[in-house]
């Protein structure tokens, strides 16, 4: 099988797996009991807090654990809205962002909030001004993305995060795409709020996280016990945390050569593919993008078609996200730069990864061209006739 | 393999079709178009700017579809059913051709998911759009002949 869809999820690292056994196996105690039992899972866990504050760059209470990406998105954009419903109401985000934030920034105009969605440029990405322009005296949060998901195109965060500092509103960025890789975020970065998510990056499902920066204003999701300074109650799922400290240590010594590597890869890729099949077009190719992303558009073909044609060859790409893959609705994303609903109804995304090689690739390239040459041979749109009746 | 629980609301990337589905898509039946002189009946249904599209055509040889042909802009379920479709009408009678359904289409298959039951409609409607035509043309030349 040749798997191309690391940015839907990633193989477990087998050195994570080895850390984290011991967590599920002997030391299974919870680590809030009042005993040496106990304590020894809480050092686990207050452990892997302070790797992950070294690698993001922050203090280890500025460190919260959840779920996974999702809820670490609820927790920042949900956490701060209740916080500081008293200041303001108003909600500035980007029409392309993941599912997790946008449904959510719904969910919120649903209770009262009002939400603008700032459109990006047909290059996938949002221009500052544009952002501003969104801006009033109620604004409490701006949610952005850092990179995204589909094609890969990376947003102007520091900047956004200059100007909200400037204008002194909450900015939460979604960096679960970039974070463990070549882009992994800081508290440099000068977001209030970071999430990520440990599958993206060699760990377990079931771990993300959320770095709040110290002093900013955020709600729990969850009450309950004292756990996770008050943000996040439930006992700590140990075994993961440790997995996902274990997966961003990992990650971080491998993410520069890792990127160049993958640059050449993607850079191969979509060179031979447009060298060997016609009318393909590559989304946000003009924009910064994450080195390992490929969004591609072919003309007259749908790309649901083309990702079955692909996995009976033992190869496994997507067509948008992986969440809203089997959904009728074409992405919102490529919908948002612009591509018109059949566009992106013939659009596919490529993600690679650790274990992909150049011959891979040229595979790749072999198939998708057999197949999207297969169905241009079917497709209804190719005809050159129409009967006259 | 295992088919999802419909109930669950999940459906995977390639919706986990069955194996007769992964053979019209793979190899569909009746693909191409047929010439201008052989063709009695055209439909054209769909609108590839929203979804999917197909266009269909018939040749009728006393009042039986002799040939039929299709192409098909769509996922693999509307490709799978298109192929279906055209496999169930050819050498059928024009009366035994109007009256195949979607449920029809879905069945020769062995069940199709949930969600892209809708897909077999889209052959159907090209299918009697087709024959709508051939009746069109086939008035009109006999207006001519007198």
């Amino acid at each position: 099988m040749i798997y191309l869809d690391y940015n839907a999820t990633t193989p477990l690292d087998s050195r994570v797996f080895e850390a984290m056994a011991p967590y599920m196996k002997e030391r299974w105690g919870n680590p809030s009991s009042p005993y040496s039992f106990g304590n020894e899972a809480r050092i686990a866990v207050e452990k892997a807090r302070r790797s992950v504050a070294r690698q993001l760059g922050c203090k280890p209470p500025e460190v919260i654990f959840t779920s996974c990406g999702t809820e670490a998105d609820n927790l920042a954009v949900r956490g701060v809205a209740n916080a500081l419903r008293h200041r303001g109401n108003h909600i500035v985000t980007t029409a392309v962002e993941h599912h997790a934030v946008l449904n959510t920034c719904r969910a919120l105009e649903n209770q009262g909030y009002r939400v603008s969605y700032v459109p990006v440029e047909s290059d996938g990405a949002v221009r500052i001004g544009n952002v501003e322009k969104n801006l009033s005296p109620d604004t409490i949060l701006i949610t952005i993305m850092h990179a995204n998901n589909e094609t890969g195109v990376i947003q102007p965060v520091e900047e956004i995060a200059a100007l909200a500092r400037k204008r002194k509103i909450v900015f939460h960025t979604d960096a679960v795409q970039t974070a463990g890789k070549s882009l992994s975020p800081s508290c440099e970065l000068g977001a209030d709020l970071i999430s990520f998510s440990a599958h993206k990056f060699y760990g377990p499902k079931g771990a993300g996280g959320l770095f709040v920066r110290q002093g900013t204003p955020l709600d729990p999701l969850l009450t309950g016990g004292p756990h996770e300074r008050n943000l996040r109650a439930g006992t700590e799922n140990v075994a993961a945390i440790v997995g996902l400290s274990e997966a961003l240590a990992l990650a971080s010594e491998s993410a520069g050569s890792e990127s160049g590597r993958l640059q050449k890869l993607r850079d191969r890729f979509e060179t031979r593919i447009k060298s060997a099949v016609p009318r393909v077009k590559i989304n946000g190719a003009s924009a910064p993008r994450v080195p390992n992303t490929s969004s591609l558009t072919f003309d007259s073909v749908d790309g649901e078609s083309i990702v079955l044609g692909l996995d009976l060859r033992g190869i496994y790409v997507s067509t948008g996200s992986a969440c809203s893959t089997g959904d009728p609705a074409p992405s919102h994303v490529l919908l948002a730069m612009g591509l018109s609903p059949k566009e992106a109804q013939g659009s596919i995304r490529i993600s690679l990864g650790k274990h992909v090689r150049e011959e891979d690739i040229d595979t790749v390239v072999q198939a998708l061209t057999d197949t999207v040459t297969r169905l241009r041979g079917i497709s209804s749109i190719e005809t050159t006739r129409v009967p006259s009746s | 393999m295992d088919t999802p629980n419909e109930q669950s609301g999940y459906a995977g990337p390639v919706l986990f079709y069955n194996e007769e589905v992964i053979d019209h898509f793979t190899n569909p039946r009746n693909v191409g178009e047929l010439p201008e002189e052989e063709t009695d009946g055209f439909g054209l249904v769909g609108d590839p700017s929203c979804g999917d599209q197909m266009k269909l055509w018939i040749s009728v040889k006393s009042e039986r579809i002799e040939k039929i042909a299709f192409k098909s802009f769509g996922c693999p379920g509307a490709i799978a059913t298109s192929s279906m479709l055209t496999a169930l009408a050819k050498g059928k009678s024009i009366e035994e051709a109007r009256r195949i359904s979607d449920d029809d289409v879905v069945e020769a298959l062995g069940g199709i998911p949930e969600r892209k039951k809708h897909c077999s409609l889209l052959g159907v409607l090209a299918l009697q759009a087709a024959i709508k035509d051939w009746e069109k043309r086939r008035a009109a030349g006999k207006e001519e002949g007198k």
